[in-house]
């Protein structure tokens, strides 16, 4: 696959691969777009993705489209250190300089990594933040996980956040189980940035939002993106999110990377029929 | 029983316990002087008196006392409180040793709710009985992910609860089992005491044991280990205080009160330590 390698990626996927059961040369060759399915039909082994590479640098958003099934959760899981590849390797350039390899790390390093490292945001805001807890609570957990221990210095830093993400500060004491679907993702957002990350993964960000609501909080995290200068994931099934957000993107199937290029230019002219279909089915 | 040697060396059969069962509850505690503050989960034993009235501690006192031992029994400060009698009789028919409600006389004193006033020296242990060990319970309730967050030191859920309490009330409202670091790594629940006797278990020069029969737990303050209150920088860790309250026996303010409500009306407050309370009489007597 032709890469369009950025300067100093902030996020690199190399080979990336995982399976569920056996594999063998025969179980790689017999699934993927070619055969049709991700399932391989004598061993049964699910390839859930396989040969998967990009490079993301920091300020720039990719990316990842693909129908239910498709292995773009496997990609993103794999990223945030929830499941261990059956191969490959994912680096990430941490703040200070220093490269965590993701895909050797221990459980405990990758908690630490995702407090201040990488952030997710998850399409369900209920699994990124805790209900029963005020908006400014949810912040000060990433903040006291990283070391804050000075009460007023997390209120101005949780005020800061939320003012930031267009969370009106008479809410921050609220639990965030009181917000609407728009506000409980602006506050995701601003958990997410707490500690500054380098590279964050937004897993359908705005799907289950209405359409008015959900343009506001898009054109939220695209200025997000540019002003802190993040590595960021954008997977979704939406070519509208896909569109605004990110600057390349690879369209995946069956598990495989069937297409990779400049988002404008891959949504104007697609090459694989798979994603013609998909674009076709979305400007339809 | 004074020392770590001691716990090693002398084993013996009582009437409640086996020597068996003595040994393995020796086995948590030496571990738990070990890794301080660390739970140690042990075989809780069926003692005479029903779980959640003491028998993790009784089962640490058990472990420990001979005929040559003192021990003192308290409940809420009070020797003299029907749970502390009935321990303290069980535990001295069942091994031998002599009673006392002097602090300084004792090798063992055994509590609930409270570290005596008095100030204890190197070379006595404190057993506390514990109801609930597990200091992050109120925020998280799956036990796997419990031991995760004590193995990594991944306290943050319990900061949030700390900074919700502040932010909704003002103030930090837990009273009781306040969550104090123990030397630099793990959460303890100070449980049952109130936040007032917290400061005393800072480098205190005396073994500290916490019993939890119901959860089968044992931890330990080894003499000379700090214990920090969990709290923010710029919010200092308060005690219990009411203005004007003094107690109305010995006149004292700087010992931990409990109010009584008057026929009246109002309230008046005493001493929860008796003993102390007790001596502190004696001692203006005789001025």
């Amino acid at each position: 696959m032709t890469n369009i390698t950025p300067v100093a990626p902030t996020l690199a996927v190399v080979g990336l691969g995982h399976a569920y059961g056996g594999i063998d040369d025969t179980t790689i060759a017999e699934t993927g777009p070619a055969a049709g399915t991700s399932k391989h039909a004598r061993t049964g082994t699910v390839v859930a993705a396989w040969d998967v590479s990009f490079d993301v640098a920091g300020g720039e958003a990719l990316g990842v489209i693909g129908e239910s099934g498709s292995g773009k959760s496997t990609v993103m899981k794999s990223i945030a250190g929830d499941i261990m590849p059956t191969t490959g390797r994912v680096t990430l350039q941490r703040g200070d300089g220093t490269t965590a390899v993701i895909t050797e790390m221990s459980p405990a390093e990758i908690r630490a990594l995702r407090v201040n490292d990488l952030s997710i945001v998850h399409q369900n805001p209920a699994d990124g933040l805790d209900l029963r807890i005020t908006a400014g609570g949810n912040i000060a957990d990433r903040l006291t996980a990283a070391g804050w221990r000075n009460f007023a210095a997390i209120r101005e830093r949780a005020a800061e956040l939320l003012t930031r993400t267009e969370v009106p500060l008479d809410r921050m004491d609220d639990p965030v189980g009181s917000f609407s679907g728009g506000m409980r993702q602006r506050v995701q957002l601003a958990k997410a940035l707490a500690n500054t990350p380098s590279v964050v993964l937004l897993d359908e960000p705005t799907t289950g939002l209405d359409a008015s609501i959900a343009a506001g909080v898009l054109d939220l995290i695209r200025g997000l993106l540019d002003e802190f200068g993040l590595a960021a994931v954008v997977v979704s099934h939406d070519f509208s999110v896909i569109e605004m957000l990110t600057q390349r993107c690879v369209v995946m199937q069956h598990g495989r990377v069937v297409e990779h290029g400049l988002t404008d230019q891959l949504l104007e002219d697609p090459a694989h029929p798979y994603s013609q279909r998909l674009v076709g089915a979305a400007r339809a | 029983m004074s020392t770590v040697r001691d716990l090693v060396a002398t084993r013996r059969d009582n009437a409640v316990m086996d020597a068996g069962a003595v040994r393995a509850i020796r086995r948590a505690i030496l571990t738990a002087i070990a890794v301080p503050g660390y739970q140690v989960p042990f075989g809780s034993r069926e003692m005479p008196v029903a779980r959640g009235w003491g028998s993790g501690g009784l089962q640490v006192t058990m472990a420990l006392v001979g005929s040559a031992d003192v021990v003192k029994v308290i409940d809420q400060g009070d020797d003299e409180g029907v749970n502390a009698v009935n321990l303290r009789r069980l535990i001295l028919r069942a091994s031998g040793a002599t009673e006392t409600d002097d602090v300084s006389e004792s090798t063992i004193v055994q509590t609930r709710h409270r570290i005596p006033e008095a100030g204890m020296v190197d070379g006595q242990i404190l057993v506390l009985q514990v109801p609930e060990p597990e200091p992050l319970r109120g925020v998280e309730r799956d036990t796997r992910e419990l031991e995760r967050m004590h193995a990594e030191a991944d306290y943050a859920k319990m900061w949030v609860s700390l900074y919700e309490d502040r932010v909704r009330n003002g103030m930090i409202t837990r009273t009781t089992g306040y969550p104090c670091v123990v030397a630099g790594r793990y959460v303890i629940s100070t449980t049952p005491i109130p936040r007032w006797d917290v400061p005393a278990l800072h480098r205190a020069p005396y073994l500290a044991l916490f019993g939890a029969g119901r959860a089968k737990r044992i931890y330990a303050i080894p003499p000379d280990t700090t214990v920090e209150p969990m709290t923010f920088e710029d919010v200092p860790f308060e005690v219990e205080f009411t203005p004007g309250a003094r107690c109305r026996h010995c006149g004292s303010d700087d010992s931990y009160l409990v109010s009584t409500p008057r026929e009246e009306g109002g309230e008046t407050w005493a001493c929860s330590d008796t003993s102390w309370c007790r001596a502190r009489r004696h001692q203006r007597g005789a001025q």
